[in-house]
């Protein structure tokens, strides 16, 4: 016989025990902190995501400027004091405005004088500078003859310099920017000529091949337009179902078949939809590639279930007394649904529906699949429009291979979803405000 | 005059007839509505829908029928021997009759295309104002129509209601719609794949390259398109996020159900369900960019040669992702566990640890087991993390430090930028799509049956 079984089992005193309750409870105290590790674990990843994101994305907001002394010279650009407006304005439009400026740093930068730096010396300077000056002009062109400090874009290898993002003490072949253009750049920086400042043409204009020009206002127009189709479309199909399914479907084959449906649909990854999308909307019906209208076709069908499952949650957490009083009153089936439980169940469909547009805002692949993915600069104007969406713009520009698009990728995604929290924080806020127990 | 000026103007139409018809009523019974069988707004409703229903059916029909119509006549209009002359390709045609519409004629050569694009600018005008008249006049006899039938005695309410229910049936047919649309265009496209291509060649060749096979001297059936590698690159990734996500998830919904204060579970719960909500496309861009790069150095440090586009990175990255899917639905299931069961194990002096592992957990098993299976499900179907983070190339390997393919970044890959949409290239992404589908379909059948089946047991 062992000296186990020696020992009574309510022996707790007894040395055996004391060390077989300490091993268990060392077993449940490792226990928990796997779970709570576990915890913190997953919130360390949402923070290091957005935090990093938050980081990269700062710098995007901003952009060098190079402050640059301009005389209009009446030669280059002409005079509008002797021409017909008309003529001006196609004279300006058609001259090349870095002309200007590269009379500017002739005067600034008297000892560059090969041909082949005077160029160089130009591309510190956006392409979009020439748009700034000829905007300029265009809007007063009695600048003409005139001399005037011009703060101009600077082009992002430059804008990347002054970010620090280009190491400089690399050898000089191993990076963009060569040691002249560093050379003149310090000089511009010790005349207090360079700054960097809030860049508000990130938030006014559409996609460019050059990151300093880039913007997303395109793109935002792109998801804004293509979301208003989701929600015409898949908001009035999703409640009325709910509706019926809810308040009238008989109980049968038919509405058990319908039901099992959508919850499937729920849960068909989102990319399907896109073909979907391609073989039906593009395909048999010949709708426009790219287009805002077919995206939004596209993501309603996705949206549809989510909309449908939170509509009839909250048509059916509406007690059948309220039903049963109105029916009382002499109010038909319809009168009951539209004039009573509608209304009561109206903010969990809203917060419901809130939820699926915010999914629909962040779905990249279906739209990929119906073309959505092109360069577009314009600004979408209609719904038949080539555009493109937020979240694409963000797949687009993360393939980008400019240094200077990392930091705009991160901005366009620090703008997504701050739109993002701002939906389901309303969400959240809706159904906290209407919550009741009946 | 635009299509959607036409939509525009019905609804105008059915605003006016409803208050003409709603006014009409109160007069034809001297302004006391307690004389109506119903209430005034339903004489109006229903006229609103007589006159819009059926210029919404002309709309529709011209949006679905008109272009094929117009192209039709287009088509048969063109002089025979350059007909003739291009009859294998009339969709060709089509499309540049098309750009000459968009973009005119500047770069179009042969002088037929351009005759006919003109004809089709007036064809397609014509339809348009054909279309417009039409439901204008529809319009105007339904308003017509609901005007003569406006007498005290008529049920305006009833008739509208069943009007309403109707729409209610359709609305719901939509959904189902949308499921036999997704079925029969893959289906329709499959076929037509495997027309060209066997369809044990495409699930069990190990050779995948699309490429190569759109030109026309390659036999599409050189094994081209095995789809083997796309499976197991599908599968390793999964394997990969489910070995992140699955005890990490499962690990926080124990935490959070049994031993965190009320105060952290309200938290901590939102906090990781965040997780879910981040668009796919910023975690492949956090992958590309922050993950691919450590991973690569921490191999380094331990000798291991991992490539930048990996399969380790992708599934690590999904697996983040899917946490808040396995932990919220274990959360449900552990919760739905009686407490009985809790209270008594405790009570025979059990640990909580001991508790949950011995007794909540083998309860909340086909709980858990379904929200792992929704899980995988979901892992299987993402595409934007696997088109930044693991690569192109198709690649049959179950080393997780090699770049693989899966399945939805081939349809991605094969689908974006230009191609033929008759090709048999492009009818891969669909066969692709169909495997997809009826993959996360069973899925998702069995794991909510499961949880179904599951709760049935305590209620």
């Amino acid at each position: 016989m062992s000296d186990d079984l020696n020992i009574k089992p309510t022996d707790w005193q007894s040395p055996e025990m004391v060390r077989h309750t300490q091993m268990r409870n060392r077993r449940e105290r490792r226990f928990k902190l796997f779970g709570l590790s576990a915890v913190v674990l997953a919130a360390s990843f949402l923070f290091l995501l957005l935090g990093k994101i938050t980081l990269d994305a700062a710098p995007g907001f901003l952009q060098t400027s190079i402050e640059v002394d301009i005389t209009f010279d009446k030669a280059i650009i002409g005079d509008p004091r002797q021409m017909d407006r008309d003529a001006f304005i196609e004279n300006v439009r058609r001259t090349n405005m870095f002309r200007l400026v590269q009379a500017s740093m002739d005067t600034y930068f008297p000892e560059v004088t090969d041909r082949r730096d005077r160029r160089r010396l130009l591309r510190l300077f956006s392409a979009g500078a020439r748009d700034q000056l000829r905007n300029m002009l265009l809007a007063d062109p009695m600048v003409a003859g005139t001399s005037k400090r011009v703060s101009l874009l600077a082009s992002d290898d430059i804008d990347q310099v002054i970010k620090g993002h280009i190491d400089i003490s690399l050898p000089e072949l191993q990076r963009k920017v060569k040691n002249k253009e560093l050379s003149w750049l310090q000089k511009l920086e010790e005349d207090n000529r360079v700054s960097l400042h809030f860049h508000s043409l990130f938030f006014t204009s559409g996609d460019s091949r050059d990151p300093e020009l880039a913007g997303i206002w395109g793109a935002a127009v792109g998801s804004a337009l293509t979301l208003f189709v989701t929600l015409i479309i898949a908001f009035p199909i999703g409640v009325l179902s709910a509706i019926y399914l809810e308040e009238f479907a008989p109980k049968n084959r038919f509405t058990d078949f319908i039901e099992i449906n959508i919850n499937n649909l729920a849960a068909v990854p989102s990319i399907v939809f896109g073909l979907l999308g391609l073989a039906v909307f593009l395909g048999t019906m010949g709708l426009p590639r790219s287009a805002p209208l077919v995206g939004g076709m596209t993501l309603a069908l996705m949206t549809l279930p989510t909309i449908i499952i939170a509509s009839r949650a909250s048509i059916k957490a509406v007690p059948p007394s309220i039903r049963d009083a109105a029916m009382g009153l002499g109010a038909s089936p319809m009168q009951v649904v539209f004039h009573h439980v509608l209304p009561l169940a109206f903010p969990g469909i809203l917060t419901g529906t809130i939820i699926g547009m915010a999914q629909a805002l962040g779905e990249t692949a279906p739209l990929l699949m119906i073309g959505m993915v092109a360069f577009i600069v314009d600004i979408p104007a209609s719904l038949t429009d080539a555009a493109t969406a937020l979240p694409v713009q963000i797949y687009l520009w993360a393939d980008s291979p400019e240094r200077a698009f990392v930091e705009k990728t991160s901005a366009a995604i620090l703008v997504l979803l701050t739109f993002l929290i701002v939906m389901n924080a309303l969400a959240i806020w809706l159904r906290q405000k209407f919550e009741r127990d009946w | 005059m635009t299509t959607s000026a036409v939509f525009v103007i019905s609804v105008i139409i059915a605003l006016i007839a409803f208050t003409n018809v709603r006014q009409r009523a109160l007069i034809s019974v001297e302004g006391d509505p307690s004389h109506l069988h119903s209430l005034p707004r339903h004489y109006g409703y229903y006229a609103a829908t007589c006159v819009f229903l059926p210029a919404l059916f002309v709309f529709l029909a011209w949006l679905i029928f008109g272009k094929n119509v117009v192209e039709g006549l287009i088509i048969s209009g063109l002089p025979e021997d350059f007909f003739n002359q291009h009859q294998q390709q009339a969709q060709l045609l089509m499309n540049r009759i098309r750009l000459v519409v968009e973009n005119g004629p500047a770069t179009e050569t042969s002088s037929e295309i351009i005759e006919a694009a003109n004809q089709f600018h007036t064809l397609y005008t014509k339809g348009i104002w054909a279309t417009f008249i039409l439901s204008v006049a529809v319009g105007c006899a339904g308003w017509y129509y609901a005007l003569t039938r406006t007498k005290p005695s008529f049920r305006a309410r009833n008739i509208f209601e069943q009007y309403l229910s109707i729409a209610l049936i359709i609305s719901s047919v939509i959904a189902i719609m949308a499921t036999l649309g997704i079925v029969l265009s893959l289906l329709f496209e499959s076929v037509r794949f495997f027309q060209e291509v066997p369809i044990t060649d495409f699930l069990l060749g190990t050779k995948w390259s699309p490429q190569t096979a759109i030109r026309a001297d390659q036999v599409a059936s050189s094994g081209a398109f095995g789809a083997l590698p796309l499976f197991a690159g599908t599968i390793l990734i999964t394997v990969l996020a489910m070995l992140v996500a699955g005890p990490i998830g499962l690990f926080s919904a124990i935490y959070l159900t049994q031993y965190a204060s009320v105060r952290t579970r309200k938290i901590a719960k939102p906090t990781l369900e965040i997780l879910a909500g981040i668009p796919t496309v910023v975690y492949g861009f956090f992958a590309a960019l922050t993950i691919s790069p450590l991973f690569r150095e921490i191999g380094e440090v331990f000798g291991f040669d991992i490539a930048s586009e990996s399969a380790l990175v992708a599934g690590f990255v999904m697996g983040i992702m899917i946490i808040p899917f396995v932990s919220s639905l274990s959360d449900d299931a552990i919760t739905a566990v009686p407490n009985s069961l809790k209270e008594g194990s405790m009570a025979l002096g059990a640990t909580p640890s001991e508790t949950i592992t011995k007794v909540i957990l083998p309860a909340a098993l086909p709980g858990i087991t379904g929200a792992f299976l929704l899980a995988v499900s979901r892992a299987i179907g993402e595409t934007m993390i696997v088109v930044m983070a693991a690569g192109m190339q198709p690649n049959l390997t179950a080393n997780p430090f090699e770049a693989v393919t899966t399945v939805t970044v081939q349809i991605v890959a094969t689908l974006t930028g230009d191609q033929e949409f008759d090709s048999t290239k492009t009818l891969s992404a669909f066969a692709l799509g169909l495997t997809l589908f009826v993959m996360t379909m069973l899925l998702n059948v069995v794991a909510l049956r499961i949880v179904r089946k599951y709760r049935e047991v305590y209620e």
